[in-house]
Formats: structure tokens, C-alpha cells, sequence
């Protein structure tokens, strides 16, 4: 019979193959599930993973790929140390909006100043905001020993709700029409988040997501903190032995993945979105869990594993628009998408061997 | 700069590779909030594209995107449309203003057409409907079908278009039953079936027996059949499905003439940038059937005021009426005017509570 | 402002009906995360039950069919959940998120041909001697069976986890994998049965929304209730009596704020819906000093060779 058998090492081969046969097998299921529906599978597939790449229109979709890629990037990162670390912050989602409205109250208190400095406040107003959020969840931790995912996740509910309260109330524009909403940061030139170079997608927020990748990647390779964090996860009483205080690393980690959901809300709310709105939060802290699995928790991967998502989103919504399929056949095949990718990650840990029934 | 350049020339490219193969094929295209099954608000623009193609046929070629949350995903779905050589795109959100505004800065030849906002701009239009037509006369209705002279108000997000519905209906609940009281619960969604359930349940429970909803599911509707002696009105869409139990009558958007006539303007050349806000007698907004549940007599003053409304002999915020404050508002005969009509945000003397803030 | 206009009673009785969804979700979820496992995917269970029922009832007009529909339909999905997490050894909290993705997805395709239909009924059931107690008789009668049968299944997931061996093994299996393992329990196989539950649970609460609360089917339906379930859960520290409690405290900041409305009474809404959750964490914070702690191995891989 087959069994399972845990390798010593996760298997470098498949780690990287893994991800590859996850994707055509997504391909292969999803072709079959648009078949059903009518639809020329090769032609939905080639628009979901080709277009936006080197379609018609690919000088406007690459661009748009790192608008939405680099929020979900930059959260990811964030929680992927914690969750090396064994330290699960599943509310970034509630960090980014915390961030967002901190970034967008120093810009609407301090509406119409134009001043250089405006912006940085605003930057360090939407990480120290999501810092702030996480903090709950990491203080509790330490202090109590509370479960932090429960805590996390059941901040997120909390933040929502101050958004709408935020939108309906203190942050409403004055000049609106009685419509909820702030001002549109977007024609606030001082707190305007633009794009760097036109027609690039890039804004600060792509930026400060490439940084995100490189610094994490040296503090996991190249610094005792990084190795802390790692032996931690995979050997919680190794590392106290080596003199690891857990506490301080619980409030690290928890720290940095707040303040980098915060720095993505704060992007977002003054470049592409630029309005405290009731909507204004359309997932991606959650979506940033799932890829920073995808990318298995490393920095690359985790760069890599944002690019792909962001490719299917936009992929499929021309899918959408341009072959009439129901948003929902996206949502599915993304979703299975994703388990395919989770499913092989198996094969990277453990190795499938042929063995004879064991006699117990 | 150099990016509206490209775009456009990308556009211009298209436009010339594309026309020997469509040249006649105008193509239209839907930005949809929620899921074209929702019943309700997109369900009805939704009959609006159906009824667009039905009407031209062969010339037009319509696409639709589902489900757009507002905000930079609604930026990049209409410039995509627009893109894709679409001549005309309808985004039928309140917040998809501005990202529609800046679309059509992108896109000079392109024509767009935003539902529910107050922003026009050279080759983007918006219409709305004035569904507070609708309310008076649903609001007469409940006036003369109440017993306990209570009425319950479903609200959704205190915005404009919601008060100016909820003072409407009041007004002529109150002509036709000076005792008449309005109990309001908002639900702060558009659509959320249990809250609303839970609202209309709150409402029965203190004594409302005609509920008026202003979200988008059948949910009230179901809260009043159950509860028995209840009555309620369809809302953005006929909800027909009631129409033996609670449902007495509906306020129905019907979007397809406009949709309709808006594209013969883009085929014919004619197009011009436009706010419109169309009321009954366009058919924007649809009465829908009164049922036998309401007297004879009642049913025929219902639609006698539908008919002046739609002739343009009465305007349903006709003064004298004052602010709930007490302080004058519109004096002996004078006409509401559209402006304060757009950015409505009191209550009119009568109604009780304060509009959340 | 008019608080006389409140009458307790219905406020009670509507505050069962606001209950129940997030009761059925909240008690499978809670076996669930006994058994140490922890699935996100609770609102896609549910939205994937609420179709499958609807469907059924709607083609077989028969309501108890469609329950029944419903609960298969949210297994089979927990099914998929189980399969990664138990045998491909996913990572849970990545999965449980997945699922929901895919089920919402796959709800609203099944569901494409059922927009503005309303479902047969579910008859009430009039308990003599309870609907003739005073006071109290408005609130417990006169309900649909439905309501009932959730409150049985809490007492009945409460008996079988504290006196009987199923439930012994499945707490044991949730505590230290590891060391039920080394006694002969089947891990795996009980987690995957624990996952099934959970999926039926939250399918039959799905159901009951699209089929009793709401009747009608439309796209997103459960609007949220799923995730609630799950704070509920911990609120209720994975004790089964406490679901109910917690479940109509949830319930009953939503159906109060509502009737304060209704009265007259301006209230900060935002503010107090908040309320439930804060007060989750303040509970979460009391009981992390006390003995019932989450169980041990939720979210962790268990795999025979580690």
C-alpha cells in the first residue's frame, strides 16, 4: 500500500516543481468545469493566464498586476515571519483598515494644507496604526497567554465596523451631497499616493513591498533574529534552551506584520482607492494568508505567489467581461486553484512510498 | 500624459483593426455591484441589458462584469471594458463615480453613463430615478390600509435618496391619516435577508402592520406574511413572488427605456452628456400591480396620484411643509427644487428620531 | 421614544429564530475544533448548504428533504476540507479560507436557475402545554421544528462529548494527537468524521436562512453569519451550553438595537454591534487564565510519523 513518509528535509526538487503541476492541474479541472458550462475551455484559460500578460492590452494590465499584487505582498511578508514563528496573526485584514483610516485621519485633519511632509506623516500614521492593532492580539498573548488567531480574527469585526462608523460619521465629506465616504485622497495632491512613473502601477506601496521582500529575506538567511524566529517555530524548547525569549518574539513578529498590513491600507486608501468608504476593505488580508502559504513562507515565493494571484484576478475578470462567465466559475476555479497548490505541498515534506502492509 | 496617449492610440488601433468586423455592432457594456441574481437593484439593470439587446438585435453586443466592488477594482474593470472597444458602459453604482469619472478622462471617444452620483463631465452622463415618486404613492396606500397607525420604515444607509423616500412617504401617509406614526430602523446594508428579517420582526413586534423597506431582499415581505396581518410593498423590483400574501404593490426600477434610448443616441450620433432624473411618466420608475387587498376606492386614488405625479400636475414635496425642526421649509404651493431634493438630509416635521450621523 | 412599545416576550421569540442559524454552524464548528482541527471555512459550508437545500425543497417541495439536501451538500464540501487538511496535510487556516472561496463560488453557480423563487414552507409546530404557559408560552411555541431540533442537537453534542467514549476520544484527539495515536485511536479518521459533522451542521444552518428566515435564495445570502459562528465558538470557550448562550447574546445585541430603533431611541449602531465581539475577547482574556483552554492541538498537523 502507499504510505506517507515525512522527509528530512523538504525536498528542494518539489518545492519548486510543486506549485508548477499544482497550476496545470488547475488548469486541466477548471478547462473541464468551463467546458460544462459552455464555454471554449482553451480560450478561458489562455485569458485568465496569457492576457493580461502579453495580450492586446498588456501594457495596461502588467501595471495593474502590481497595483493589486503589492498590498497582498507586503501583508504577506509581514505574516509570514509570525507564522514561521508559530505566531498566527490571521487579522491583518483588520490591520489594514486600522492602518487606512490612521493614514486617511492625518490627511483629512490636516485638509487642504499643502505641505512635503504631509505624506510621510501619513505613512508613518497607517503603519503605527496597524502596529497599534496588532499589538492587542501580541500584549494579550504575553500578558494572558490568549489565543491570538481568536483575538486577531475577531479584531477584524471590530475594525470593520469603525470603518462604517468612520464613514458614515467623522470622516464623512463635508461636500458629498450627504453621501457616505471621505473626501477622494486622489484629488489631495500632498496626500496622494500617485504612481511614480505614469502607466508604471507603481506607487509607494509596490515600492515599500520590494523592500519588504528583500529585508525579510535577509533577516531569515543572514541574521540571529531570523534564525530565531525560524528555530522557534520548528523547535519551540530548543530555542528557549538557546536563550530565545518567546514573549519578545511574539511582540516582534505580531509588530512588523501589523505595521506592513497597516502601510498596505494606508497605500491603498490614498493611491488606488482614496476613499474611506463602507467597502473600502475588499480582502486582502485574508487573501495575503493564503498566499504567503503559497509562497511557503519565503520571501520569493511569497513575491511570486502574489504575482499569480493578482494575475488570476485580473485575469478572470476579463474572463468575465469578455466571454460572459458568471463571476462565481471564477471565484470557483480560484478556489480550487488553491487547493490544488495547498494539496501538493505534500509532496515537498513527505515522499510517497510503496510499502507492504505493516504487521502490528 | 504619455500613458493617456498610449491608451488612446491602443484605442484608435482597435477602433480600425475592429471595424471591418463590427462596424455595425455598437457594443455596450454593464458595471454591476452585486450579482446580477440578487433579485433586486442589479437584478433589474440586469432586464435593462437583456431588454437592450432584445430591442436592437444583431447591432448591439453587450457585456457585463458581476459582483465589481467599488473602488480601484471598478477602475480597472471599466477602463477594461472601454478597452475592449466598448462605445458605451453604464456603471450602476453610487460609488463607482469617481473611478467612472476617470475613466472617461482616459477615454475622450468613449461614452459612459454613471446611475446615482452628481458628477457629469464631457463624455460621461449620469441618470438616476426618482423613486420618491414611487413612495408617495406608496405612501398613500399605507396611510389608508393602516389599523394600528403605525408604519414601519426599513432604511438602508442614510443617503439622499433614502431620506427624500422615507419624507415622501410620510408626507402622504399623513394627508390621507393625520394619526399616522413612522417607526424607522436602519439596517446600514443594502442587502443583508436576515438583519432584514430581524428589522421587520422589531417593527411587527411594536405594532407596525404595513412595513415599507428601502434594501433589497424579500426578507420583510416574508417577516409580514408570516406575522399575518401585515402588508408590505416590493422594493427595486416587483417581488411578485408575494403578491397572494403580503405584498400589495412594488416600486419597480425599470431601466430599459433609458438604456434603450441611450444607445440609439450612441448609434445615431446624437449622444450628449446629460443628468437625468426621470420619475414616473418616462417609466423609470414603475407602480407595480395593487392588489385586491386594497379597497377599490384606495386603489383608485393611488393611481389618480400616480397620474398627476406623471402628468406633472402635482409634485410630491408641494409646501406648505416644514422641517422636523419646526422652521419653514417650503411655503403655500412652492415646489421642492432639485438641488435640495439631491442632497435631502432631514426629515420633514412629523417624523421622530434623529437621521444616524 | 417609546420603550413601552417593547414587548419582551417577542423580542425573546424573534431573538430564537435570529439564533438558530449561527447555533447549527456554531455547534459543528465547536465538535470540529474538538477534535482539534480548525476550519475557516464555515461561511462556505453554510452558503453551499442554504443552496443544496433550497434546491431540494424547491424540486421536491418537501422542506425536510431540503434540510436533509442541505446537510449532505455541506459535508461533501467539508469533505474537500478534510482531504487537504487530514490527508495532504495542508495547512488549515489556508484551507479552511479556500473553502470558502469555492464554496461561495460553487453556491452561486448551482444556484443560477433559483432566483425569485419561494420554497414550500416549514410548518410550525403549536406545543400544547408550552404555548399555554404565561408569559414564556410566546416564547418557546409555536416555532418551526427546525428550532427545536437545534436546541436538541446542542444538548445532545453537550451529553455525547461529556459522557459518552466518542466523546472522550474525540476530546482526547483534540487535546494530544499524538497521544491518542499511541493509544490505538484512529486520528485521522476521527477528524475527518468531526470535519463531516461540522460541514452538515453549518449546511442545515445555511438552510435554514435561505429555506425559514429569509425564504428565498439569492447569491451571498449568509452574509457573514458564517464568521460569527466562529467567534461564537470561541466565546463559548468549546462548551455546547454556552453556544447558546453566546449565540442568543449575538443575536440579541442585533434584534435589541433593532428594536430600540423601532422605539424611538437614538443609539450609536456602529458602536454596539461592535459590543459582542469585544466582549468575546474580554471572555477570551478571563478564560486563558482559567482550565478550559482551546484544545491543544487545534490547527496542528498531526501525521503518524512525526
Amino acid at each position: 500500500m502507499l504510505r506517507l513518509e515525512k522527509r528530512a528535509q523538504p525536498s528542494k526538487q518539489w518545492a519548486a516543481l510543486a506549485p508548477v503541476l499544482a497550476v496545470l492541474i488547475t488548469m486541466v479541472v477548471g478547462g473541464g468545469l468551463f467546458a460544462l458550462l459552455g464555454k471554449n475551455p482553451f480560450e478561458v484559460i489562455r485569458t485568465i493566464f496569457w492576457d493580461p500578460l502579453f495580450g492586446e492590452f498588456a501594457f495596461y494590465y502588467r501595471p495593474q498586476l502590481l497595483i493589486k499584487a503589492g498590498p497582498l505582498i507586503l501583508i504577506a511578508i509581514g505574516l509570514s515571519l509570525g507564522f514561521r514563528a508559530g505566531i498566527w496573526n490571521i487579522g491583518a485584514e483588520g490591520q489594514y483598515i486600522i492602518g487606512a483610516l490612521c493614514g486617511a485621519g492625518v490627511a483629512l485633519t490636516f485638509y487642504p494644507l499643502d505641505a512635503w511632509f504631509l505624506f510621510p506623516m501619513m505613512i508613518l500614521a497607517g503603519a503605527l496604526g496597524g502596529w497599534a492593532w496588532a499589538m492587542i492580539p501580541a500584549l494579550l498573548k504575553v500578558r494572558f497567554g490568549t489565543n491570538e488567531i481568536l483575538v486577531s480574527l475577531m479584531l477584524v469585526y471590530v475594525a470593520e465596523k469603525l470603518l462604517a462608523a468612520m464613514a458614515l460619521g467623522p470622516m464623512r465629506n463635508p461636500e458629498g451631497h450627504g453621501f457616505p465616504g471621505s473626501r477622494n485622497l486622489q484629488q489631495y495632491e500632498s496626500a496622494h499616493n500617485a504612481e511614480l512613473f505614469t502607466g508604471s502601477g507603481l506607487h509607494w506601496g509596490g515600492i515599500t513591498a520590494l523592500l519588504a521582500v528583500i529585508c525579510a529575506y535577509i533577516l531569515l538567511n543572514r541574521h540571529i533574529l531570523g534564525f530565531n524566529i525560524r528555530l522557534l517555530g520548528q523547535a519551540p524548547r530548543a530555542a528557549r534552551f538557546a536563550g530565545v525569549n518567546p514573549n519578545r518574539l511574539t511582540v516582534f513578529c505580531l509588530g512588523i506584520s501589523g505595521a506592513l498590513a497597516g502601510l498596505a491600507g494606508m497605500y491603498e486608501i490614498s493611491g488606488p482607492s482614496g476613499q474611506v468608504s463602507i467597502d473600502f476593505n475588499v480582502g486582502y488580508g485574508f487573501t495575503a494568508i493564503i498566499v504567503a502559504f503559497l509562497g511557503r513562507l519565503h520571501p520569493v515565493g511569497i513575491l511570486l505567489a502574489g504575482l499569480l494571484m493578482a494575475l488570476t484576478y485580473i485575469g478572470g475578470e476579463i474572463a468575465q467581461s469578455n466571454m460572459n462567465l458568471p463571476a462565481a466559475a471564477i471565484q470557483m476555479f480560484q478556489g480550487m486553484m488553491l487547493f490544488f497548490l495547498l494539496a501538493v505541498d505534500l509532496m515537498a515534506n513527505y515522499r510517497l512510498r510503496l510499502t507492504r502492509a505493516e504487521v502490528s | 500624459m504619455k500613458f493617456i496617449n498610449l491608451l488612446a492610440s491602443a484605442v484608435l488601433a482597435l477602433g480600425t483593426a475592429s471595424a471591418a468586423v463590427a462596424e455595425d455592432k455598437t457594443k455596450v457594456g454593464f458595471v454591476y455591484v452585486g450579482p446580477v441574481g440578487d433579485g433586486g437593484w442589479t437584478y433589474e439593470h440586469d432586464q435593462g441589458r437583456l431588454a437592450v439587446e432584445e430591442h436592437f438585435g444583431d447591432k448591439v453586443e453587450t457585456v457585463y462584469q458581476e459582483s465589481v466592488p467599488e473602488g480601484p477594482d471598478a477602475e480597472r474593470v471599466i477602463t477594461q471594458m472601454a478597452l475592449q472597444g466598448a462605445d458605451l458602459i453604464f456603471t450602476t453604482s453610487f460609488g463607482y463615480m469617481d473611478p467612472t469619472l476617470n475613466v472617461a478622462g482616459k477615454f475622450p471617444d468613449v461614452k459612459f453613463e454613471h446611475a446615482t452620483g452628481y458628477k457629469t463631465s464631457d463624455n460621461m452622463a449620469n441618470y438616476s430615478a426618482r423613486f420618491y415618486e414611487g413612495r408617495a404613492v406608496q405612501g398613500h396606500i399605507s396611510g389608508k390600509m393602516t389599523k394600528s397607525n403605525i408604519i414601519g420604515y426599513i432604511g438602508s444607509i442614510p443617503i439622499p435618496e433614502v431620506i427624500r423616500g422615507i419624507n415622501a412617504a410620510y408626507i402622504h401617509a399623513k394627508k390621507v391619516n393625520p394619526d399616522v406614526q413612522f417607526k424607522i430602523v436602519w439596517v446600514f446594508e443594502w442587502f443583508d435577508p436576515a438583519k432584514e428579517a430581524d428589522a421587520a420582526k422589531a417593527l411587527i413586534d411594536q405594532g407596525a402592520d404595513v412595513i415599507l423597506q428601502h434594501t433589497d431582499s424579500t426578507a420583510p415581505l416574508a417577516a409580514a406574511e408570516e406575522a399575518g396581518d401585515v402588508i408590505g410593498f416590493g422594493q427595486a423590483s416587483d417581488m411578485a413572488e408575494y403578491i397572494d400574501g403580503p405584498r400589495v404593490s412594488s416600486i419597480i426600477d425599470n431601466w430599459a427605456p433609458y438604456y434603450i434610448a441611450r444607445t440609439q443616441a450612441v448609434m445615431d450620433g446624437t449622444w450628449e452628456s446629460v443628468a437625468t432624473w426621470d420619475g414616473i411618466a418616462p417609466g423609470m420608475v414603475e407602480i407595480g400591480e395593487i392588489t385586491d387587498k386594497v379597497p377599490a376606492d384606495v386603489k383608485a386614488e393611488a393611481l389618480a396620484l400616480k397620474e398627476s405625479i406623471a402628468a406633472g400636475d402635482y409634485h410630491p414635496f408641494t409646501g406648505p411643509l416644514k422641517k422636523q425642526d419646526g422652521s419653514d421649509w417650503l411655503a403655500e404651493g412652492e415646489v421642492a427644487d432639485d438641488g435640495t431634493l439631491l442632497g435631502m438630509n432631514f426629515y420633514v416635521e412629523g417624523l421622530d428620531g434623529d437621521i444616524p450621523q | 421614544m417609546d420603550l413601552s412599545s417593547i414587548k419582551p416576550a417577542l423580542l425573546l421569540a424573534s431573538l430564537m429564530i435570529a439564533a438558530t442559524p449561527v447555533i447549527y454552524a456554531a455547534i459543528g464548528e465547536l465538535v470540529v475544533e474538538r477534535a482539534g482541527v480548525l476550519n475557516l471555512g464555515v461561511e462556505g459550508m453554510m452558503i453551499t448548504g442554504a443552496i443544496c437545500g433550497f434546491i431540494a425543497a424547491v424540486n421536491t417541495d418537501s422542506p425536510m428533504l431540503g434540510f436533509m439536501a442541505a446537510a449532505v451538500g455541506g459535508a461533501l464540501l467539508s469533505l474537500l476540507f478534510a482531504l487537504l487538511t487530514q490527508y495532504a496535510l495542508a495547512n488549515q487556516v489556508a484551507s479552511g479560507l479556500a473553502l470558502t472561496l469555492f464554496g461561495l463560488g460553487v453556491s452561486s453557480l448551482l444556484g443560477q436557475g433559483y432566483v425569485g423563487i419561494k420554497p414550500p414552507s416549514t410548518p410550525k409546530l403549536d406545543i400544547p402545554v408550552l404555548s399555554d404557559l404565561p408569559g414564556i408560552g410566546t416564547v418557546l411555541s409555536a416555532h418551526d421544528i427546525m428550532i427545536y431540533l437545534g436546541l436538541l442537537l446542542v444538548a445532545a453534542v453537550w451529553a455525547v462529548l461529556k459522557y459518552t467514549r466518542i466523546g472522550l476520544i474525540l476530546r482526547a484527539v483534540g487535546e494530544n494527537h499524538d497521544a491518542a495515536h499511541a493509544l490505538g485511536y484512529k486520528v485521522v479518521r476521527v477528524r475527518v468524521l468531526a470535519i463531516m459533522f461540522g460541514g452538515a451542521c453549518a449546511g442545515l444552518g445555511g438552510a435554514y436562512i435561505s429555506l425559514v428566515r429569509v425564504p428565498q435564495w439569492t447569491e451571498g445570502m449568509t452574509a457573514g453569519v458564517g464568521w460569527i459562528a466562529l467567534a461564537l465558538v470561541v466565546f463559548a470557550s468549546w462548551r455546547a451550553g454556552r453556544v447558546l448562550l453566546g449565540a442568543w447574546l449575538f443575536g440579541g445585541v442585533t434584534v435589541l438595537q433593532l428594536n430600540l430603533q423601532a422605539a424611538g431611541v437614538a443609539i450609536p449602531v456602529e458602536y454596539l454591534s461592535m459590543s459582542p465581539y469585544l466582549i468575546t475577547i474580554v471572555v477570551l482574556v478571563i478564560m486563558s487564565s482559567d482550565k478550559n483552554k482551546a484544545p491543544a492541538s487545534l490547527g496542528k498537523i498531526f501525521h503518524a510519523s512525526s
